[in-house]
């Protein structure tokens, strides 16, 4: 509802001061002189000193004000709450605002936390209070230095378009700052991490278990942790997949580009591009309640031990996903191919099997590759299917037919459910998605470098 | 010696012939098992999404009825006032728990024991209560009467009769007793039992108990989230597309920004949602499971997928366009506001469809952020708790009970349903507005 409020006020003072600026170049041409701009330059140039600045306060202040209240009222608790850890006074300062939300608390009789409540009540209508004043006073002001300034001479549409072009820079530098971020929330996480445990442990490690004693008396895991199952794991499934993939993929993609009708290849690439669309949830679905016992079955026909989270089945499925970025980045590079190569094949006498297999193919591989390695990319990072299809814990095997953990899960199962922020066993999670981050990084740069320099060729 | 040469030549063409007619036949072969490959590669891709789709409908399509019981209710005015009064807070305090098992036991009063008596209890949904409840609360003036109301069997009698439990099975095999069949059947014969249509499910937020869990708490979730996603990558798209297809010089920092786009959308969708758990959780202090968190997420997600549409949008409206806005004077902002964005936004809108899909699908990332989390009240905004349409299958999917695998495909066509309707306006703008130059 507030929200709707404060909308609805935000475009009733846009349009407002929009108007205002408006009228006043208006009456000024009715005057006689000559405006720099047109009418409506002037009304943007008065909205924009009318809004701008109010939002960046509210913003501001929306982003601070909790902050400041928590340490207000951190400061108002009397002195043996102060001393408690932080774990616990985090609590504390949550059941003090949920008490003044009106919410039910653990300790709703303690008086400390109903006098902070109250308390709390009252700063935060004081600070609403002075939040509006000041968000009034600022459209007021803003409206009056657009109306001193709106004059014949006033460039307001050099203004106002230099102010368009610096948010259009802002927001084309978001992509930027997205990656920026997440290296920097990787990078500092992992150091942390790397902090307690060894850089080298981690990679070149054997054995997996994060589990760690939460208090010191604990009987519990040790917590190891050694990656090379996990990649090992990854590896496998992916592998399974791009096995899966890379023939259905490669052969669909030929049968379209070079067999099929054109019709025939309207109605089959879309529907093959749908099983991109899929959700993987509904794969993981798919694969956990119906492939795996399927397999586990059919294994136990044949009298082979199938595991029922056995990495096949998620492979197998996670295969199936890949297929349309196999095949239609394939069917790219093979229809660029140049029609020439073709041609001479064709007047040599060729099949077109034979130009296919011995001119085509080759002349597309490095596309073909580089489609290849994309889909390896997708692979290591797909989540759900293996968090629903693939086992939990880390088991350094490369049989098919076992359950094996992957990257992905780990960090699923490391980081749902409550956790404490800064034990090594969260901490390890970011560690594995920085190599996430890097090996998927890698891959994509290398297959793109390798299209871009089987394009030039040709083109 | 003479005809040596000419001999020796007809020889060899009838055998060249030979030859190459024999090679023929089998490169042929070849050229027709290749054809049969990839006819054969096409069918197995198919065939899975046939599989896929067809599984799921199949385990799905039952949600849209739900077993109920009718079952003769007395309502004695003594159990609905205090002192003698009937209101509305005395109706609501009543205990009808009791109620609902005292009807059932009336239908069956040879049942004796509190083994059988609590199977029996079992026969019902533990949310029949509450429907009593808001039944009578609903229609105050039926205190004093004895009532028939139809309320929800429990998920094992559901499936019982959607037919998925298997009565010849041993009984230590299944979850009804062979006593509860008994009731059952008693049930049907007396027309006390029917499969109605399924309210709950598309009405209510998530519970622990199959036949009360319902979708549209998480399609809520879902709205709220991709309305932050939209409101946040649609802008922010849009004018990145725009600066760097309209405005930006060629130079280091624009190719920086090039790549960077272009390697976030081949970015693990995971990987974004450790961002949101370290950035917009720990450091920004969103709340924790609410659509805020989600949708920021997905939107640095999509925003690569809107960027890229839109610039190509923005590359096929011709030069000519811009050339003759600037020729009669108009600046190159006003070009692109008033000209070139209007002409390109049908693809840039395409474009963000597909992307919102994109986003309506994305599990992983959500995991991380906490809506994960099991909530049984509807949100009512972007700052509420709440989960999402794929999460909800994935919770779904991890529950025991064999009633959840009906809900979980059931959840799986819902979402499905909204990709494709998506995925068909996007189609459809495509179609009406595509412009040749």
């Amino acid at each position: 509802m507030i929200y709707w409020i404060a909308l609805a006020a935000l475009a009733a003072t846009w349009l407002f001061s929009w108007k205002l600026g408006q009228g006043q170049a208006r009456a000024i041409i009715a005057g006689g002189q000559r405006m720099h701009s047109l009418p409506g330059h002037y009304g943007s140039y008065s909205a924009l000193w009318a809004v701008v600045p109010a939002l960046v306060v509210l913003l501001v202040w929306s982003i601070f004000q909790p902050l400041v209240i928590d340490g207000m009222i951190v400061a108002n608790l009397p002195e043996e709450k102060r001393a408690l850890e932080d774990l616990f006074l985090n609590a504390l300062v949550n059941d003090i605002r949920n008490m003044s939300a009106g919410n039910a608390v653990r300790d709703a009789n303690d008086p400390v936390v109903i006098e902070a409540a109250s308390l709390l009540g009252d700063w935060q209508s004081t600070s609403n209070i002075l939040l509006t004043v000041l968000i009034a006073a600022l459209v007021v002001l803003g409206l009056l230095i657009s109306r001193r300034q709106i004059a014949p001479d006033l460039r307001a549409r050099n203004r106002v378009e230099r102010f368009v072009m610096v948010m259009l820079i802002m927001s084309s530098t978001i992509a930027v700052i997205t990656t920026v971020g997440i290296v920097m929330s990787l990078l500092y996480e992992s150091i942390e991490f790397f902090r307690r445990v060894p850089f080298y442990e981690f990679l070149f490690g054997l054995h997996w278990s994060p589990q760690t004693a939460l208090r010191a008396d604990q009987v519990g895991g040790s917590g190891s942790f050694g990656a090379i199952p996990i990649f090992m794991g990854t590896l496998l499934i992916s592998t399974i997949a791009l096995c899966i993939a890379a023939p259905v993929g490669l052969f669909s993609a030929i049968y379209m580009a070079e067999f099929s009708s054109p019709r025939a290849r309207s109605i089959i690439k879309p529907l093959l591009e749908i099983l991109a669309g899929v959700p993987t949830v509904v794969y993981g679905f798919f694969a956990a309640l119906l492939v795996a016992p399927l397999l586990r079955d059919s294994g136990a026909a044949l009298g082979i031990g199938i595991d029922s989270e056995s990495a096949l089945a998620a492979g197998l499925v996670m295969g199936v996903m890949i297929i349309p970025f196999v095949s239609s980045l394939s069917d790219d590079v093979i229809t660029a191919v140049p029609r020439s190569l073709r041609e001479g094949s064709y007047g040599l006498g060729a099949t077109r099997a034979e130009t296919i297999r011995q001119v085509i193919v080759p002349a597309a591989l490095p596309g073909i590759v580089g489609a290849l390695l994309l889909a390896a990319s997708r692979a290591i990072g797909e989540t759900m299917i293996v968090v629903m299809a693939a086992g939990l814990t880390a088991n350094l095997t490369a049989n098919p037919f076992e359950a094996v953990t992957t990257v992905t899960v780990q960090i699923v199962t490391l980081l749902t459910g409550d956790q404490e922020f800064d034990s090594a066993k969260t901490l390890s999670a970011f560690a594995l998605g920085l190599l996430l981050f890097v090996v998927t990084l890698a891959l994509n740069v290398l297959a793109l470098r390798i299209v871009r320099k089987y394009r030039e060729k040709y083109d | 010696m003479s005809g040596q040469p000419e001999s020796r030549g007809r020889m060899s063409r009838s055998d060249t012939m030979e030859t190459v007619r024999k090679g023929l036949r089998s490169r042929y072969a070849a050229e027709r098992r290749f054809i049969w490959y990839g006819r054969g590669a096409i069918a197995v891709a198919l065939g899975f999404l046939v599989l896929l789709v067809g599984s799921i409908l199949f385990k799905g399509a039952s949600v849209v009825t739900q077993t109920h019981i009718r079952l003769t209710v007395e309502l004695p005015l003594e159990a609905f006032s205090k002192s003698g009064e009937v209101t509305a807070e005395s109706i609501g305090a009543a205990n009808y728990v009791g109620i609902v098992k005292s009807s059932l036991r009336d239908l069956f009063p040879d049942v004796s024991g509190r083994r059988d008596k609590r199977a029996l209890d079992s026969l019902i949904s533990s949310g029949a209560a509450y429907e009593l409840r808001d039944h009578v609360l609903a229609n105050p003036e039926l205190v004093g009467q004895s009532i028939n109301i139809w309320v929800s069997a429990s998920d094992d009698i559901d499936m019982l009769d959607k037919g998925y439990i298997d009565r010849d099975v041993d009984s230590t095999g299944r979850r009804v007793t062979d006593k509860q069949i008994g009731w059952y059947d008693k049930l049907i014969a007396d027309g006390r039992l029917e499969r109605q249509f399924n309210t709950t499910f598309f009405t209510s937020g998530d519970s622990r108990e199959p036949e009360q869990a319902g979708i549209w708490g998480a399609a809520l979730g879902s709205f709220y989230t991709l309305l932050v996603t939209l409101l946040l990558a649609f802008p922010l798209g849009v004018t990145t597309a725009v600066y760097l297809e309209e405005f930006a010089p060629k130079n280091k920092w624009t190719d920086l920004i090039e790549v960077n786009i272009n390697n976030l959308a081949a970015v693990p969708s995971i990987i974004f949602g450790l961002l949101g758990l370290a950035v917009f959780l720990n450091i920004i202090g969103l709340p924790r499971s609410a659509p805020l968190a989600g949708g920021v997420v997905l939107a640095l997600m999509t925003l690569p997928t809107i960027i890229i549409a839109g610039r190509a949008a923005l590359k096929a409206v011709p030069p000519s366009i811009r050339e003759a806005a600037l020729g009669v004077g108009a600046s190159r902002l006003q070009t692109v506001t008033h000209h070139v964005l209007p002409l390109a936004m049908p693809g840039m809108l395409t474009g963000s469809i597909i992307g919102m899909a994109q986003a309506l699908g994305e599990t992983a990332p959500l995991l991380m952020i906490g809506m994960v989390a099991f909530i049984v009240d509807l949100p009512s905004g972007p700052l509420d708790p709440a989960t999402v349409l794929p999460v909800q299958v994935y919770i779904w999917a991890d529950s025991p009970e064999r009633a959840f695998v009906e809900r979980t495909s059931a959840g799986i066509i819902v979402l499905l349903l909204f990709l494709v309707v998506m995925n068909l306006s996007a189609v459809m703008l495509r179609k009406r507005f595509e412009r040749r130059w």
